[in-house]
């Protein structure tokens, strides 16, 4: 083949490399949503934030309007530091609250923030204070068996009653 | 059989190896020196990177597909029983863009193009040719082996992105066309899960390390090897051998050290 053969194909080899990578990080992986990641952060101390990690959905009413930044433990009161950034754009009221959610069932966990009503507005550096701990689903499972164990101890007390 | 004896045979052994070592050592950071005078001359290097690159597409993106279609179809029985199909695009990519896709390159790589690399230089050493070039005060370093290794490692990450990429469309073809999965889904689980720098850096990265290993294996046993047909042969087969086995291990320490914290 020709040298100038050679060169064109060489060139179209590393423009296909090129566009394959491209597909991976814009189509495949998340550059298209890491562009605008400019905001302020706000934190909020929960008691358990169940399997909640670094980089994962901060929304309101199911929209993802930023990313939790840190998660760390205050040594003082043992509650978990969730650290978030939110997007510039969005601004919530100071009285704000903060939840730990899960998407379905057994998905992913995220925080949800409800507005609330007060005329100030969360600022950089500010501290939610209504916070919800995480549901931990042993927790509610512990519960239920016990629930039943219970219902189930009354009702063969009632049985035996009035074979006596 | 003395005592002594034996203890030479064991010295004499453990020399040999370490000997071996330091001539590779040696023969890398010479290799290295070499590639600045090789880039003077990009021609060689594009002609390498065709010669290496361009000829090896064909099977890389071949076999990309098809372990991308096996991939889809495999999770997809093993994912439909706990109703977790939508995930499918998402566990396609992150193994093949973490780990199948520049180790699984790295192995049809060095198959590919490291066989011929070794050919190629050790038969130039059996027809003296590499000897002639240094009697033409021409240094065959930077004129045969610089311009074959920094073609090796701009091939390399480029193919494995490549591999990746059409395995991906693969899992789709299998997974959205033909299984019937819902493609938004597909598409926007991956962009909310599978992070550019940590995962397909990574990714790249290894690539890049395999490509080092690879051509660096292949050239020396090529300029190592015996001047003989079995010579050639043997040394042929090591490439194979040595390159398949550091990828696999570089892999797994790469892999340590990326992928350590969740």
């Amino acid at each position: 083949m020709s040298k100038k053969g050679i060169e064109t194909m060489v060139g179209l080899f590393v423009l296909l490399g090129l566009a394959g990578a491209l597909f991976l990080s814009l189509k495949a992986a998340n550059l298209a949503s890491f562009g605008e990641r400019k905001g302020y952060t706000v934190s909020a101390k929960f008691d358990n934030i169940g399997g909640l990690k670094a980089r994962a959905p901060v929304r309101s009413a199911g929209v993802t309007i930023g990313r939790v930044k840190r998660i760390s433990l205050d040594p003082k009161t043992y509650q978990g530091v969730v650290t978030m950034e939110i997007d510039e754009g969005v601004r919530f009221p100071k009285d704000s609250s903060a939840k730990i959610l899960t998407s379905g069932l057994l998905g992913d966990q995220y925080i949800g923030l409800e507005p609330g009503a007060d005329d100030k507005e969360l600022a950089g550096g500010d501290v939610i204070h209504q916070t919800q701990s995480a549901v931990v689903l042993e927790n509610l499972i512990g519960q239920m068996i016990f629930n039943k164990a219970a219902e189930a101890g009354d009702s063969t007390e009632k049985k035996h009653e009035p074979a006596k | 059989m003395n005592a002594d004896v034996a203890v030479a045979a064991v010295g004499a052994r453990t020399l040999r190896v370490l000997r071996s070592f330091g001539r590779a050592a040696l023969f890398f950071a010479d290799l290295v020196l070499h590639i600045p005078g090789a880039l003077r001359r990009f021609g060689l290097v594009v002609r390498q990177i065709h010669a290496i690159g361009n000829l090896s597409l064909l099977i890389i993106m071949a076999s990309g597909l098809a372990v991308g279609f096996v991939l889809a179809l495999q999770m997809y029985y093993a994912l439909v029983t706990y109703g977790a199909t939508e995930s499918l695009g998402l566990i396609v990519n992150l193994s093949l863009v973490r780990e199948l896709g520049p180790v699984v390159t790295a192995l049809l790589f060095a198959g590919r193009a490291g066989t011929s690399l070794t050919a190629e230089i050790g038969l130039m050493k059996a027809g003296e040719q590499l000897s002639a070039m240094e009697m033409m005060a021409v240094d065959p370093r930077s004129r045969v082996l610089a311009p074959r290794f920094i073609g090796g490692v701009i091939s390399m990450p480029l193919l494995a992105l490549l591999f990746s990429a059409v395995g991906i469309l693969g899992a789709y073809v299998v997974g959205v066309l033909l299984i019937g999965l819902d493609s938004g889904n597909f598409w926007s689980l991956m962009q909310s899960r599978v992070d550019v720098w940590r995962d397909v850096g990574n990714g790249v990265a290894k690539s890049f390390a395999f490509g080092i290993v690879c051509t660096a294996v292949a050239l020396y046993q090529g300029y190592e090897t015996e001047a003989t047909p079995e010579g050639v042969a043997y040394a042929t087969t090591r490439t194979v051998v040595v390159s398949s086995l550091s990828v696999l291990a570089i892999d797994f320490m790469l892999t340590a050290l990326m992928f350590s914290t969740p």
